[in-house]
């Protein structure tokens, strides 16, 4: 059975080109991809994992609020039932060039299970995503 | 003539006011030690012959008699959620709404040791949350099941994910648990909803909560409507703000309540940001807000009230102070009916009281944080914004008889020297001298529009 994955971009953040390209890398590797697309708030991606009984959550965010725009989402996914939901974020998460580990750090703080730097290529996701899953 | 008694059983005095229903005007009020100990109604019959006398040749008769009471330590809770962000937040701010002292917050799943832990603080209900609906229902299935085991003989409001109800159910008939199932405080992610759960914590609150404080007597005495007495005071500031189909509401407003033990602040604000370019994050905020500070208060927790705030910022409001503050705090902690009768000790009260309003204040307003983007500079607001409420008002023993209550409610404002606190910049600033807020929430539930206008008449204007 095809693992369904809610992919999106977070906050007031409507880069979308990014996105078609995260969407159309995963629906290739074998996931059914629910793109619930830019501007969408913490309650769309939640939503949207309860209605499709979703595995993983990918948060996307380039314009630099990500880590304002990610606090708190474990905690709402626990609230929600979404107990062993997996989540991952990349892209352009904070401002300015900081160092990679401590940001790293922050963010699996915050309860994301992975976190990528800027320039990831989508396999190295695709990758994990198999691995967290347990899928060949 | 027609008139209520209206009465306030405190936890040191009981207090009565005798209203001239027609006049919309008080006739006489009386206070009397409350008798908690033996039977509340001896400390209730000393303060109604006192109103008796002072009524005489008046033809006063009382055909209805309302209360609230505050004695044997008011109402008290413990609140249990998920997550203590989210819904163990919800259900604290659903408690403190139904007037209720929060003994303690619990979230995620209940050990053991949190069990014994709420046994022994003897609450008078639990509050039990957790999940949106249809969210996670295992964690308030499991603490509902650790409370019929464990914990029989307290009233439990169930008010969490709708999909747990019915196995909570099950498992409390089975077990002889009193309980009430009402809508979740938090239904959706972010979403308060507290009505619900707060009028099933009142309605227990009468019938149960009243008997067991040895208020028997005084049940069959009243007519009817009884309310812990927060709940009272935050009932009257709603409909003093809100107004009526017949009466206009004065707007909104903050009421400041300094007492011995705690300093209540209330609000009746939406709370939405004035300013522009502010983006509102965190849990949403209840229109009808009450936050109740256990470590401020004038005697009881004068001593922890020292140590939330340091000698320093004692000393900023009264700069020429001959007291040792540690020594003087400590003294009044353990001497809690101390009156102040010279200028040195009334300065001192007058100090703790601007302290504990600032600090409460600062607890009670939303903050504003800068946030860098690459945009520039943003703000983000958690909590509500009251920097333009129209009034605030003062209420509590050392505002009441204060020559000074408008200098210890500027305490409470907006001050540049702190601008992330969005309190009061300019509100008109009201006392309640004749200590009549709490009845008057009383009154608001049967006369509404008597209720609205007395307080526009007995709250006076400071400027």
């Amino acid at each position: 059975m095809k693992k369904n994955i809610v992919l999106g971009v977070i906050g007031a953040d409507c880069h979308a080109v990014g996105n078609k390209i995260l969407d159309h890398a995963f629906t290739e590797a074998g996931f059914e991809v629910i793109n619930i697309g830019v501007l969408s708030s913490q309650e769309d991606f939640i939503n949207a994992a309860i209605e499709t009984s979703a595995s993983a959550i990918l948060v996307s965010s380039l314009y630099g609020h990500g880590e304002i725009d990610c606090r708190g989402l474990r905690e709402k996914c626990e609230e929600a039932g979404l107990k062993d939901i997996l989540l991952y974020a990349g892209g352009n998460l904070v401002v300015g060039k900081q160092e990679w580990g401590p940001v790293e750090k922050r963010f699996k703080d915050m309860g994301f299970n992975r976190v990528y730097a800027p320039g990831t290529s989508p396999e190295m996701g695709i990758r994990d995503l198999k691995e967290d899953l347990k899928i060949a | 003539m027609n008139a209520l008694l209206l009465i306030d059983f405190g936890s040191t005095y009981t207090k009565l006011t005798a209203v001239d229903i027609d006049n919309e005007e008080i006739i006489s009020s009386s206070k009397s030690l409350t008798t908690v100990d033996t039977d509340i109604m001896i400390g209730f019959r000393n303060a109604y012959r006192t109103i008796e006398e002072k009524c005489k040749g008046k033809n006063v008769q009382f055909n209805e008699k309302l209360a609230c009471s505050s004695a044997a330590g008011g109402l008290k809770m413990v609140a249990i959620g998920l997550v203590p962000d989210l819904t163990a937040e919800a259900a604290k701010r659903a408690a403190l709404g139904a007037g209720s002292r929060i003994l303690q917050v619990y979230s995620h799943q209940l050990t053991l040791r949190e069990v014994r832990d709420i046994i022994q603080k003897k609450p008078d209900i639990i509050l039990l949350a957790g999940g949106t609906d249809g969210g996670d229902k295992d964690c308030i299935t499991y603490n509902a099941k650790m409370i019929a085991m464990n914990i029989k003989d307290v009233p439990v409001v169930v008010a969490g994910n709708k999909n747990a109800s019915d196995d909570i159910e099950e498992m409390f008939e089975s077990q002889g648990v009193y309980y009430r199932i009402v809508d979740n405080v938090m239904p959706k992610l972010n979403i308060l909803n507290v009505d619900p759960a707060r009028d099933a914590i009142r309605e227990i609150f009468m019938k149960k909560i009243v008997e067991a404080k040895g208020m028997r007597g005084a049940e069959e005495y009243i007519n009817g409507i009884l309310m812990p007495t927060p709940a009272a005071v935050l009932n009257a500031a709603k409909v003093l703000a809100d107004g009526t189909d017949t009466e206009e509401g004065i707007g909104d407003l903050v009421v400041v309540d300094i007492g011995g033990a705690t300093t209540d602040i209330h609000s009746i604000a939406d709370g939405e940001p004035t300013r522009a370019g502010v983006m509102l994050t965190g849990l949403q905020e209840p229109y009808v807000k009450r936050t109740v500070e256990g470590d401020l208060g004038m005697r009881v927790s004068a001593e922890s009230l020292w140590q939330a705030v340091a000698t320093r910022k004692i000393k900023k409001y009264a700069p020429d102070l001959k007291y040792n503050v540690e020594e003087r705090c400590h003294y009044l902690a353990q001497n809690v009916s101390e009156v102040p009768q010279n200028y040195d000790e009334i300065e001192f009260d007058e100090a703790l009281s601007m302290v504990a309003t600032e600090v409460a204040m600062e607890r009670h307003v939303g903050k504003i944080e800068d946030v860098y983007t690459p945009m520039g500079k943003i703000y983000t607001q958690v909590g509500k914004d009251l920097l333009n409420v129209k009034y605030l008002i003062g209420t509590g023993g050392v505002l009441a008889y204060s020559k000074n209550p408008e200098k210890i409610l500027k305490a409470g404002l907006f001050s540049e020297d702190n601008p992330k606190y969005l309190k009061p910049i300019e509100p008109k600033l009201l006392i309640d001298r004749s200590y009549i807020l709490s009845v008057m929430g009383l009154m608001a539930v049967k006369y509404p529009d008597k209720a609205i206008r007395m307080m526009k008449k007995y709250l006076i204007n400071l400027q």
